[in-house]
């Protein structure tokens, strides 16, 4: 008997515990309801969680160059920032997530090639990256992509980068793989790798960090064109929409601005801002 | 249907896999072997000694252990065990970590096969003044042994599989390549079904041989 009884308070607990949260979640959205213009409708946007200076979950919401487009174009397509619903896009899920339906767009780091436009249409693209390396600031061994050939690389497992290096940049190079680039870090910074190679835009977004300040370079070697472009399902319609969005966001000077937030203090030369469907191959 | 893995190295990777795998079951059956005898061993600052590693390693996550390998003893404290190679290094890194965790379940499987032995074959092999490394050698491991093999070939089948944690400090195995892969080709499903029917190949073997080696030289008693 005592034991039914625990059964049943639980019972009880358990569903004041659930209709306690239904309450707090449908205040929450007459809240966004109220304060935005567009009804309680919501847009989801696929980004990088962590990618310093592309695309970063931080204690103070999410921050970034990605971000900041992605907030632009939502704005643009008629969302204000409060009706973004912010998911992580990581590199091997981007094409499975639009597909399914899981995101309405994808802007995080995503690099246009022909296997990904096969899968998802591209607009854009709304920057030009190339694969570069970070140094050590006081290394100055490395001065051409040919210094390279006898060095430690690091990258991150499997990455396009990686694979760059291995192939063609610098195939004597030894090259570590690690999950994370904050790993990579850990060796250059000792002094057992000597570079760090991915997207410039990515390393620039890494040297800004304030713990690394001052204590990496980039090598400036445009080794690679990575064409940024915003990922949306094969045959959407938000693609045309999505261009004439990033289009005005060049023209009215936010783009420049979020360039230089974000890759600023890295001393980061960004190239101009690309031609809408204007591909860098 | 399977053109994606035109221009990839799969037996490569899983070659790697396989060596992994080797090295560190033997590794581990030794290191394993000896802390099993540690902890039943008269000895009681070894039993301790048993005692705690096993408690700790076995409970530390197999990506901590490997992870602290590679960025803790060689990129930290520049321990590159012999050799200057970025790859050979890491390689070497990732079999030691896996022997470090994985012989925590050998010496539990064998300290099991140990307590099979009824104590009447320890006590008559000391009764005819034999020490204790000649019970444990001559008596007692032999016949506990031949009662682990399916235990122990549990133990080898999850070391198979652990094997792709070690794509975390970059060892190219299979799991690395599968990355690559899925990064390339954008494929997911057909990609890790490739993978995973090569790991089956790899344990489904180990099992049934291992399986039928058990039976056959289990002690009837």
């Amino acid at each position: 008997m005592k034991l039914r009884k625990v059964t049943a308070a639980s019972a009880a607990v358990l569903a004041l515990a659930l209709t306690a949260t239904a309450c707090g979640s449908d205040d929450k959205d007459s809240d966004s309801a109220d304060t935005g213009s567009g009804g309680s409708k919501k847009i989801t946007i696929g980004i990088k969680f962590d990618q310093p200076g592309i695309g970063q979950k931080t204690p103070q919401g999410y921050e970034g160059f990605d971000v900041d487009v992605a907030t632009y174009v939502a704005k643009q397509l008629g969302y204000s920032a409060n009706q973004i619903q912010w998911k992580e896009a990581k590199s091997a899920d981007r094409e499975t997530m639009l597909q399914r339906g899981d995101v309405d767009f994808i802007a995080a780091s995503y690099s246009i090639n022909d296997e990904r436009a096969a899968k998802v249409d591209f607009a854009g693209p709304y920057l030009l990256a190339h694969q570069d390396v970070l140094i050590r600031a006081d290394d100055d061994s490395i001065k051409t992509p040919k210094d390279l050939n006898d060095k430690k690389l690091c990258s991150v497992t499997g990455s396009t980068s990686a694979q760059n290096v291995k192939d063609k940049l610098a195939p004597k190079a030894q090259l570590q793989e690690y999950p994370t680039y904050s790993a990579c870090l850990t060796g250059v910074q000792s002094g057992q790798l000597d570079a760090l190679t991915t997207d410039d835009s990515i390393l620039a977004g890494y040297a800004a960090q304030a713990n690394f300040k001052g204590k990496f370079k980039l090598g400036g070697f445009k080794m690679t064109n990575e064409n940024y472009g915003i990922g949306v399902k094969k045959g959407s319609d938000l693609k045309a929409k999505i261009d004439t969005a990033l289009e005005k966001m060049v023209a009215d000077g936010a783009w420049e601005k979020a360039v230089t937030a974000n890759f600023g203090p890295a001393n980061y030369k960004n190239e101009p801002a690309p031609k809408i469907g204007n591909i860098v191959k | 249907m399977f053109d994606f893995l035109e221009g990839y190295d799969l037996w490569e990777a899983f070659w790697t896999t396989v060596q992994l795998t080797v090295l560190s079951a033997v590794g581990s059956l030794i290191w394993g072997t000896m802390l099993a005898a540690m902890r039943v061993g008269p000895v009681p600052l070894m039993r301790g000694f048993g005692t705690a590693y096993v408690n700790i390693v076995r409970n530390i996550p197999l990506t901590v252990i490997i992870l602290f390998a590679s960025l803790g003893l060689n990129q930290t404290l520049g321990i590159s065990l012999g050799s200057d190679q970025v790859d050979t290094t890491n390689f070497r890194l990732a079999v030691l970590g896996l022997i470090v965790y994985t012989s925590a379940f050998v010496c539990e499987a064998l300290r099991s096969g140990i307590n099979t032995v009824p104590v009447g074959q320890a006590e008559a092999a000391r009764a005819i003044g034999l020490n204790f490394t000649q019970v444990l050698t001559l008596i007692v491991l032999p016949q506990a042994f031949r009662s682990v093999v399916g235990p122990l070939a549990n133990v080898l089948i999850a070391l198979t599989k652990n094997t792709t944690v070690a794509a975390a400090i970059g060892v190219a195995e299979a799991a690395l390549l599968m990355k690559e892969m899925i990064e390339n080709e954008a494929q997911l499903i057909a990609i890790s079904a490739v993978f995973a029917f090569g790991f089956v190949c790899l344990t489904l073997p180990t099992g049934l041989i291992l399986g039928w080696v058990s039976k056959k030289v289990a002690v009837k008693r």
